[in-house]
């Protein structure tokens, strides 16, 4: 199976990712390679097998009380940010 | 010389006043200045916190503190939350990327005292087999620099095989701690999943994800896992379960091991490799273990298994990367789309692009039933022929890898042909099974590697066996030309 031009675009759009248009063509057949190449799964019989999604039996999801155990740290984390005003993120105007 | 030294006998020789940690580091700091230009593997030194370190830990010392790791040197996989000190994971992404704090494998081994020389290159994201991905441009292989030295821990591989330090961290999702040990001639462990803290630890793909070692020996692996695993609250799959005693346990004597002979792991493996696993088998059966072959029929499903869940998971952990919190954000940009858009257009690099785009399609509608489910279906096949030959057997061998170290620049266009050289590791990932990596020969000079796999918490017997190995040999004490 093979993905065109379009499909991937979608794709990228999906995820957020500017492509270039020199980019685009690389994407195009190693995506389809890739696609081609899992599609070897389907060789498989599956029919009763319950889906896996951790690799631990007997596992579950922890919960803990909801109290507080650490201080605040939001002005040290700040500092890794590209734009920030009074605390506040700052993104391009979305409202216009 | 100081860097021949196992952790070991560095932590006597420290003890005794022999040295002190200041001028363990010095040593350490001046072979990374001299030796690292040709390698790339470590891209940011950290001196002065280095010498800091140390001495805290000289202090510590004459105050007649000792431990295992109490003033030795090692150089961190730049994927771990280090606080204070820039976290790339080998990204443009986190070029600016200071850690407000520490992952919690760094928290443990900083409180037993060891001394962080710097951070070490990877493959970007840990995305990777060659060390090529990186933004900071590929590791070469002490062995032979016109080689790759594995990936994604190529940094720490190539900076443990040198000896830049005593010992490296690492992080394995579908082979990236054994793969290049392997292919560097050390020792690699990546231990069952949730044993060791993801926590502050970049996610790639969340189900596979664990950081381990790669250290000179299985002996030295062992001291720096004891300190390294263990319960921790701030990652929910953490296992909460004591910590063996690796180091007082590797002695256990082989006679009566079953050790499984993986047979899929045989087909297509090139025939000097073989030979040199089957020696390295012998070695196991002189030494009184007891070889049995076994297959694992879907195992040669594991490398597209892989191939849809990690980038599946990838693309969901590597959302966070907006340009808005933390990390690259591009110029002027028009809108809060255009903003995302070619942030994550520009910041991530050519191969985590590709895996973000193909987890983006087998999660889509219309394709999840189809890759997404069915892969997770498969990975319930392949784990029940690992449970079932855990029945029969104690531990998996096989290679490591399919071959040697191949050339930078040889797979890198191509990445299904890249992919399928974690043709052997990816198993023991998919089914959460710590996995050993250790040397057991050479071909054309280039170092290969035995793989030992276990049960899950099979830590001390993996570790134990790869240590009664190099009792037996000695393929782990050779070292590169150039680096003696």
């Amino acid at each position: 199976m093979s993905l065109t031009r379009q499909d991937v675009e979608k794709i990228a759009h999906l995820a957020r990712l500017s492509i270039t248009d020199r980019e685009m063509p690389v994407y195009v057949s190693s995506l389809s390679s890739i696609v081609e190449f899992v599609n070897e799964l389907s060789r498989v019989e599956t029919a009763d097998v319950e889906p896996m999604a951790h690799p631990l039996v007997g596992q579950h999801q922890r919960l803990r009380p909801d109290a507080v155990t650490d201080s605040d740290h939001h002005e040290k984390y700040q500092r890794n940010a590209p734009q920030v005003q009074a605390g506040l993120y700052l993104v391009p105007r979305v409202i216009e | 010389m100081l860097h021949d030294l196992s952790i070991g006998a560095l932590a006597d020789r420290l003890a005794a006043k022999e040295f002190s940690s200041v001028e363990l580091a010095r040593h350490f700091l001046a072979r990374i200045e001299r030796l690292n230009p040709a390698l790339n593997a470590v891209i940011t030194v950290t001196a002065q916190e280095a010498l800091a370190d140390a001495a805290r830990a000289d202090a510590r010392m004459a105050a007649g503190e000792r431990g295992p790791l109490l003033g030795i040197p090692l150089i961190h996989k730049d994927i771990f939350c280090t606080d204070g000190v820039r976290t790339s994971c080998g990204s443009r992404m986190l070029d600016n990327f200071i850690a407000p704090y520490d992952a919690t494998v760094v928290a443990k081994l900083k409180a037993a005292g060891v001394v962080m020389l710097g951070k070490a290159n990877m493959d970007e994201f840990a995305m990777g087999s060659s060390n090529e991905t990186s933004y900071y441009g590929p590791v070469r292989n002490p062995w032979d620099t016109t080689k790759v030295p594995g990936g994604s821990s190529g940094g720490s591989a190539a900076a443990s095989a040198a000896r830049l330090a005593a010992f490296t961290t690492g992080t394995d999702t579908g082979g990236s701690i054994r793969q290049p040990a392997a292919l560097t001639g050390i020792t690699g462990v990546k231990p069952t999943y949730g044993r060791v803290s993801r926590y502050g630890m970049v996610a790639f793909a969340s189900s596979l994800d664990q950081a381990g070692v790669l250290a000179q020996s299985a002996a030295d692996a062992a001291a720096v896992l004891k300190v390294m695993a263990g319960f921790d609250p701030k990652d929910s799959t953490s296992v909460d379960a004591p910590v063996p005693d690796y180091p007082a346990l590797l002695d256990a004597p082989l006679k009566g091991l079953k050790i499984g002979l993986l047979r899929e792991f045989f087909d297509g493996l090139e025939p000097r490799n073989a030979k040199l696993i089957r020696d390295a088998l012998a070695v196991f059966t002189a030494l009184g273990a007891e070889t049995v072959e076994v297959s694992l029929p879907h195992l040669p499903m594991s490398v597209p298994t892989y191939y849809v869940v990690a980038p599946a998971e990838c693309s969901s952990n590597l959302s966070r990367f907006d340009g808005v919190r933390y990390g690259y954000r591009c110029a002027s940009p028009k809108d809060l789309t255009d903003l995302y858009e070619r942030s994550r257009g520009e910041g991530f690099g050519a191969e985590v692009k590709r895996r973000i785009m193909t987890g983006t399609y087998v999660l889509s509608a219309g394709y999840f039933d189809a890759y997404y489910l069915k892969a997770q279906r498969v990975r319930r096949l392949i784990t029940d022929d690992f449970r079932a030959a855990f029945e029969k057997v104690d531990l998996l061998a096989g290679p490591t890898t399919p071959t040697p170290a191949f050339a930078i620049g040889a797979k890198i266009d191509d990445p299904v042909t890249m992919y399928l050289n974690d043709i052997y590791t990816i198993g023991a990932n998919l089914a959460g099974l710590p996995g050993v990596s250790a040397p057991c020969g050479f071909v054309d000079g280039l170092p290969v590697g035995l793989q030992l796999i276990g049960p899950h918490f099979a830590e001390a017997r993996l570790l134990g066996a790869a240590h009664q190995f190099q009792l037996a040999t000695d393929w782990h004490t050779q070292r590169p030309r150039g680096y003696e």
